[in-house]
């Protein structure tokens, strides 16, 4: 079959695009300190930063997904004054930069903030510079990701089944339960990876809100930050890059549609 | 013991305007085109519609009512629901979906698959048990769709085309197996459906609405020979005039007058079955005291039948075998002149 000649304005600027993303990931690559690797993956520092990481972020992702997930339905099902301002404002993470959402948090939350005095003055409740600390700044940031995705499967389900369960004696409850979650099933996937990725990632927010202390605070894109100067911070790069393409590429299929 | 419903609502276009009763060991078809709101009242019926005014009573019990603010939830009344295009739950089995009402309901996991799997020898479909719905036939999906409406027991039983979805050739057998599911189900059994004949094999009773509005209602009988709208006249394939009935003739709209030999005094239908209208080319001599010029404007072959749709001061469509029409020499557009006879006009109060 003769292949449809490509034209060459078109193939350049692409080709230059994907160069773009795949020249630094080489030099992550050829770069690295492959003989130290070893040393750097099992040092005990890298692994309470994965460590603290991986339950960060799963945590956050969580969090999203018991809040986000009604916070969508009520986007998409219930209209109220103010809707979409609410929407925008819940959704503002996305492109905010994280630093800002880390004063944010510390003003609301921090031990003189706006909920963070009365929290500490009344139940001794800390949440700055701590492992929760962590969870909410990832939380704050991620969470925007889901709640998009879920709104968008929840409008586009087909509400009549909704309705064939509640003609059938479901209560509301068991309506969501039942029909909603797994009709919306692949949407809320798709938007707990993204947030769970995101939260992997996060780095500005959490370092505002959350410092940097080794096994409370210090998750892996921190622990990266710390060691820059030596090449070790290219293995840890590596470990989040692993983990990240693993995710991206285990996506592909349920969210971005394979071609 | 019925199901007694008065509702209107606007919802967009449809202006809906209805009163329905069935009781209980009549079949009822709601018939009508498409738009004319049956799927509206229904949904209302079922309370998944909000009405700005009117009823819903089923054996006495208020299900809704806009006077005193009564409503109870869709999942609270007693009823089963077969959609149009059955809605089965893709994520569950067809065992699941069948015993997802009595789940609904309260009834223990173990109990209602039982239930459920019983249902599911009684539609045929045993053997399915553990399939999705993406597996079965249209005609399988739409017996689970039945058997899971039925399943919880539900006093009312509310059908929405059930059997549109369905092509041609499964059709028949779906509409048999329906039939006797109905038959053998002690409630309230309500059906929509746009088809007179689907109406016909499976209701006792017919109610047309056309514009969210009752046109008529009767048993197919009753619809078929005294329609009351241009609507059923079509379906049943017969001429439909109206006018003032005066002793022998009946005075058209148009100022035409109609010979009728039933006619007797009042606003009146006049029934012209098509059989009955002879075409000529020619006025016609002899006996018949409705005669009248027009043109053929359009013929079209039915079956073994010809039917002519004559224009003219009384428009009328008339039925000649293909012989008849060779012999008349009419093409679309030629001019003719129609008759019948007085004896052969229905006449009925409007």
């Amino acid at each position: 079959m003769r292949q449809e000649r490509v034209p060459i304005v078109i193939v350049v600027p692409a080709a230059i695009g994907a160069a773009f993303f795949i020249v630094p990931l080489v030099g992550l690559i050829v770069r690295s300190p492959w003989g130290d690797a070893v040393t750097a993956l099992s040092a005990p520092e890298t692994f309470e930063a994965l460590k603290l990481s991986l339950i960060a972020s799963l945590s956050a992702t969580a969090v999203a997904v018991v809040l986000g997930v009604p916070l969508a339905w009520v986007y998409a099902r219930v209209a109220f004054p103010g809707r979409d301002l609410l929407r925008a404002l819940t959704t503002l993470p996305m492109v905010l930069p994280p630093v800002v959402g880390g004063i944010a948090l510390l003003l609301a939350f921090g031990r003189s903030g706006l909920l963070g005095a009365w929290l500490e003055n009344t139940f001794g409740i800390t949440l700055p510079f701590t492992t929760v600390g962590v969870v909410m700044a990832e939380t704050f940031v991620a969470m925007p990701f889901l709640i998009l995705t879920v709104e968008a499967g929840l409008r586009s389900m087909d509400r009549r089944y909704e309705e064939a369960a509640r003609a059938l004696g479901a209560s509301r409850w068991r309506v969501f339960i039942r029909v909603t979650l797994p009709l919306i099933g692949p949407s809320l996937f798709a938007g707990a990876v993204l947030c769970w990725a995101r939260a992997l990632g996060e780095f500005g927010a959490t370092i505002t809100f959350a410092g940097n202390f080794p096994g409370v605070t210090q998750t892996m894109p921190l622990a990266v930050y710390l060691l820059l100067p030596q090449e070790a911070s290219f293995i840890l790069s590596l470990v989040l890059l692993l983990v990240s393409l693993v995710v991206l590429v285990g996506l592909k299929d349920r969210w971005l549609g394979s071609a | 013991m019925s199901l007694d419903a008065s509702i209107r609502l606007t919802l967009g276009p449809l202006d809906l305007d209805m009163a329905i009763t069935v009781e209980e060991g009549e079949v009822v078809a709601l018939l009508g085109p498409n738009g004319a709101g049956k799927t509206t009242l229904l949904r209302a019926i079922a309370g998944l519609a909000p009405f700005s005014s009117g009823h819903v009573r089923l054996d006495g019990k208020v299900l809704e009512d806009s006077s005193t603010r009564q409503y109870v939830p869709t999942e609270r009344r007693p009823i089963g629901f077969v959609f149009q295009d059955y809605l089965l739950f893709p994520h569950l089995t067809v065992q699941d979906n069948v015993a997802f009402g009595l789940r609904s309901r309260g009834v223990p996991r173990q109990v209602a698959a039982e239930r459920a799997s019983r249902w599911l020898d009684r539609v045929g479909l045993k053997d399915y048990s553990r399939a999705r719905p993406a597996e079965l036939s249209g005609g399988q999906r739409q017996r689970v769709a039945l058997a899971r409406a039925l399943a919880p027991d539900p006093r009312l039983l509310l059908l929405d085309e059930p059997l549109a979805a369905l092509d041609a050739t499964t059709r028949a057998d779906v509409r048999r197996d329906l039939k006797r599911h109905l038959e053998s189900f002690e409630g309230i059994r309500l059906v929509v459906t746009h088809d007179p004949l689907e109406a016909v094999a499976l209701a006792d009773r017919l109610v047309v609405m056309e514009n969210g509005h009752l046109v008529q209602t009767g048993t197919a009988a009753d619809v078929t020979e005294h329609p009351r709208s241009q609507y059923v006249a079509d379906l049943v394939g017969v001429n439909l005039l109206r006018g003032e009935a005066a002793h022998g003739s009946v005075k058209l709209a148009s100022g035409q007058v109609v010979a009728a030999a039933g006619a007797e005094l009042g606003a009146v239908f006049v029934v012209v079955h098509p059989r009955a209208v002879a075409v000529h080319r020619t006025h016609p001599e002899g006996s018949p005291r409705n005669v009248w010029s027009g043109r053929a404007s359009s013929i079209e072959l039915m079956g073994n039948r010809v039917r002519v749709r004559i224009d003219g001061a009384v428009p009328l469509v008339a039925e000649v075998t293909p012989a008849a029409l060779r012999e008349l020499n009419l093409v679309e557009g030629g001019e003719v002149w129609l008759s019948f006879k007085a004896t052969d006009v229905g006449v009925y109060p409007a």
